[in-house]
């Protein structure tokens, strides 16, 4: 009985039990599923957050890279600023508005932005950037419907004196919320990229660049256009070991904190036209250094061998003369101090036209500069289009090829580089050597003979005791737009080397149509044009370089000391 | 006895539960410290900025130039140029001898000498 009575009872227990357990488990599951779902719930309705610790901290980080000179002088650096922009409707009395706002902005026209205010826009922008104390002066207006948005204005606190080196910027999107600044020319735009990376936005871009340097080069430039009343000029001063640039100028240069004026003039004389990476002139007579070098490498003649040189040799329709009368024999040393167009002729017929094409190609003739500024990769050399002997001739002594400042400075320094390929540069990235163009040999006999040409030759006005000067003077004759010369107009190029037992750098000066007017006759000549002026940029510069003229104790000093004896 | 285990369990429950609301709070502090602080980073970082800029603009060579041109009367500066520098052996240096004879001299006569000292042109004593 007990057990009748149990069995049924147990067996109603259990099945109770089961139900229980499938109760609880589908409770569990439930409040699982539900937990799971809310969650998803709760994240698809909230607003996404960046997680807060977890990002990096790049708060009050500028938003385009800094760039400086090789000394850490800031060159182009951001400054907090706010563009000013309008809700038309919103403005209650739009002519005391456009008033006010004229009176805070002077270059503001009054009578344009009121147009502009009740033309029925609903957004105009008024002025950008605009800085802290205009803001503020806005601000004080209390007129609503006038906004603000947070930017940053690039500012060059360096202005001129390194203006065609970083170029400017422009802004490439806008928007109220943020502006896209791009560059726009010369370091600005050719390190674009680089200068907006996030990652390396901390990181200042170091130029090779000396601002101190960049100072006295265009100060003495200056001056000396001015005193020639040239057009233009532009100098270069670059390392001859590493091909760094320390000093790049180009007058007429312009303010980079300004916005660019238009320009109606000849492309030419634009102050924003770089000279020295962009301008492609003839650089006449010192292209002969170099067909010197190469009739010296390639074994066909050595600095005293002695060439015949006749009044003219004639080509075809064409011939060949000398600025003035020349002796009838003279060796090359001879040929490049006084720089005779016939001797140079000759030796590049010597060199022949299939190895001259190839040195000028070494010595990076035929293509652009590589300089890092967005205008030296246009700079493509204008070279003739069918290359003829008589073109090989006339390339000789600086006619027929026009490339850049920037050019003529490399191949400068690679004939100073004891015949090292030497590759412009701005930045201060580590530069491996080039490839060997010319032997130590022809570079240290060149060397000989550019001294030479300071001390008894074309370019004595160099001779700045204590820096062993050495270099060519190149006068060329201006191209005329319809064909031929100018003879009243030239370019005038004097390119250095110092000190010449030791090259450190070399000096390009070139200057656009000087004329030095205090004789009694108008001289145009480099060697009293470009000459002087090279000069006393090597005065102002190399003690800021921190070399020390080398100076032989001569007979005033010992004049003192034996004074006081 | 249980029933010791179920008070002890429901104590640290409720231990558990202030211990976590605590933290809780204090990470919101915590966070919202280091909001601050980014803040204030942000605007030191921006006022670093607008500082160096002023002293590169202060100290660009043409501004200077420009200085030194208004006060050449004061200041006399003049550009360094290869002439400004020398080498010991330009010195006329007076032999030993001479030295030593006429130190004795000097020193009675100080004043003849004026001791050099850098000082502006309107520099006062005061």
């Amino acid at each position: 009985m007990t057990d009748l009575c149990a069995n049924p009872g147990s067996k109603a227990r259990a099945s109770r039990r089961g139900e229980w357990r499938m109760i609880l488990l589908m409770v569990v599951f439930g409040l699982c599923y539900g937990a799971v779902g809310l969650r998803m719930a709760h994240m698809a309705a909230t607003e996404p957050t960046e997680p807060q610790l977890a990002r990096s901290d790049r708060a009050g980080l500028p938003v385009r890279g800094e760039i400086t000179d090789r000394n850490g002088a800031l060159l182009a650096a951001n400054l907090p600023a706010w563009s000013l922009y309008a809700h038309p409707g919103e403005i209650k009395d739009k002519v005391k508005a456009a008033t006010d706002l004229a009176g805070i902005f002077p270059e503001l026209d009054r009578d344009a932005l009121l147009k502009r205010l009740t033309d029925g826009r609903r957004f105009v922008w008024i002025k950008r950037p605009i800085g802290p104390r205009e803001k503020q002066e806005v601000h004080d207006l209390g007129t609503p419907g006038l906004h603000f948005g947070r930017r940053e204005m690039r500012i060059y606190p360096a202005g001129r004196t390194a203006a065609h080196v970083v170029g400017g910027v422009k802004a490439a999107r806008e928007d109220v919320r943020f502006a896209e600044l791009a560059g726009s020319g010369g370091i600005e735009k050719y390190f674009d990229d680089r200068l907006r990376d996030p990652e390396q936005v901390a990181e200042p871009l170091r130029l090779s660049i000396d601002t101190r340097v960049q100072q006295a080069m265009r100060h003495e430039l200056a001056e000396g256009m001015a005193r020639l009343t040239a057009k233009g000029a532009s100098a270069i001063l670059m390392e001859v070991e590493t091909g760094r640039i320390t000093g790049l100028v180009s007058l007429p240069d312009f303010d980079p904190n300004r916005p660019p004026q238009v320009f109606t003039g000849p492309a030419q004389l634009n102050p924003r036209f770089n000279r020295a990476a962009l301008g492609r002139y003839e650089l006449g007579s010192t292209f002969k250094v170099l067909t010197a070098a190469m009739a010296l490498e390639t074994g066909v003649a050595h600095s005293q061998t002695m060439l015949k040189t006749p009044r003219r040799i004639p080509y075809g329709r064409h011939s060949i003369r000398d600025a003035y009368r020349m002796p009838e024999e003279m060796s090359v040393e001879d040929i490049i101090v006084k720089s005779s167009n016939v001797g140079t002729a000759k030796l590049s017929m010597m060199v022949g036209t299939r190895r001259f094409k190839d040195y000028l190609k070494q010595l990076g003739f035929f293509d652009p500069s590589g300089l890092e500024l967005a205008e030296a990769a246009r700079a493509q050399p204008l070279l003739p289009s069918k290359w003829t002997d008589l073109s090989s001739m006339t390339i000789s002594f600086g006619h027929g090829l026009a490339a850049s400042p920037v050019h003529l400075a490399a191949s400068f320094a690679t004939l100073a580089n004891a015949g090292i390929a030497v590759r412009p540069t701005l930045t201060m990235d580590s530069v491996e050597a080039g490839p060997r163009v010319f032997s130590e040999r022809t570079s240290s006999e060149m060397l000989r003979v550019l001294r030479e040409v300071v001390v008894r030759g074309t370019a004595k006005r160099a001779n700045v005791p204590g820096y062993e000067i050495g270099g060519k003077t190149g006068t060329a004759e201006k191209f005329k737009p319809g064909g031929g010369y100018y003879h009243d107009r030239v370019i005038s190029t004097f390119a250095a080397v110092f000190p010449t037992s030791k090259p450190r750098y070399v000096l390009i000066v070139s200057l656009d149509e000087p004329t030095d007017r205090s004789g009694r006759k108008p001289v145009r000549s480099a060697g009293r044009t470009a000459v002087p002026v090279a000069a006393q940029v090597i005065r102002r510069v190399a003690p800021i370089l921190g070399m020390r003229p080398e100076i032989v104790p001569d007979d005033s000093a010992l004049g003192i000391v034996t004074g006081l004896e | 006895m249980s029933r010791h285990v179920l008070l002890i369990l429901a104590a640290l429950i409720v231990a558990t539960a202030g211990w976590a609301y605590h933290v809780n709070y204090k990470t919101i502090t915590a966070i919202d410290e280091v909001e601050r602080l980014r803040a204030e980073i942000a605007k030191e970082r921006e006022v670093l900025q607008v500082l160096r800029v002023e002293w590169a603009y202060l100290n660009a060579p043409e501004r200077l130039a420009g200085l030194v041109a208004d006060h050449q009367d004061e200041l006399k500066l003049v550009p360094l140029v290869p002439e400004s520098l020398g080498e010991v052996a330009e010195v006329p240096f007076p032999k030993a001898r001479e030295v030593e004879e006429e130190e004795p001299q000097v020193s009675e006569t100080a004043p003849a000498l004026p001791v050099p000292a850098f000082r502006p042109a309107t520099w006062s004593p005061e």
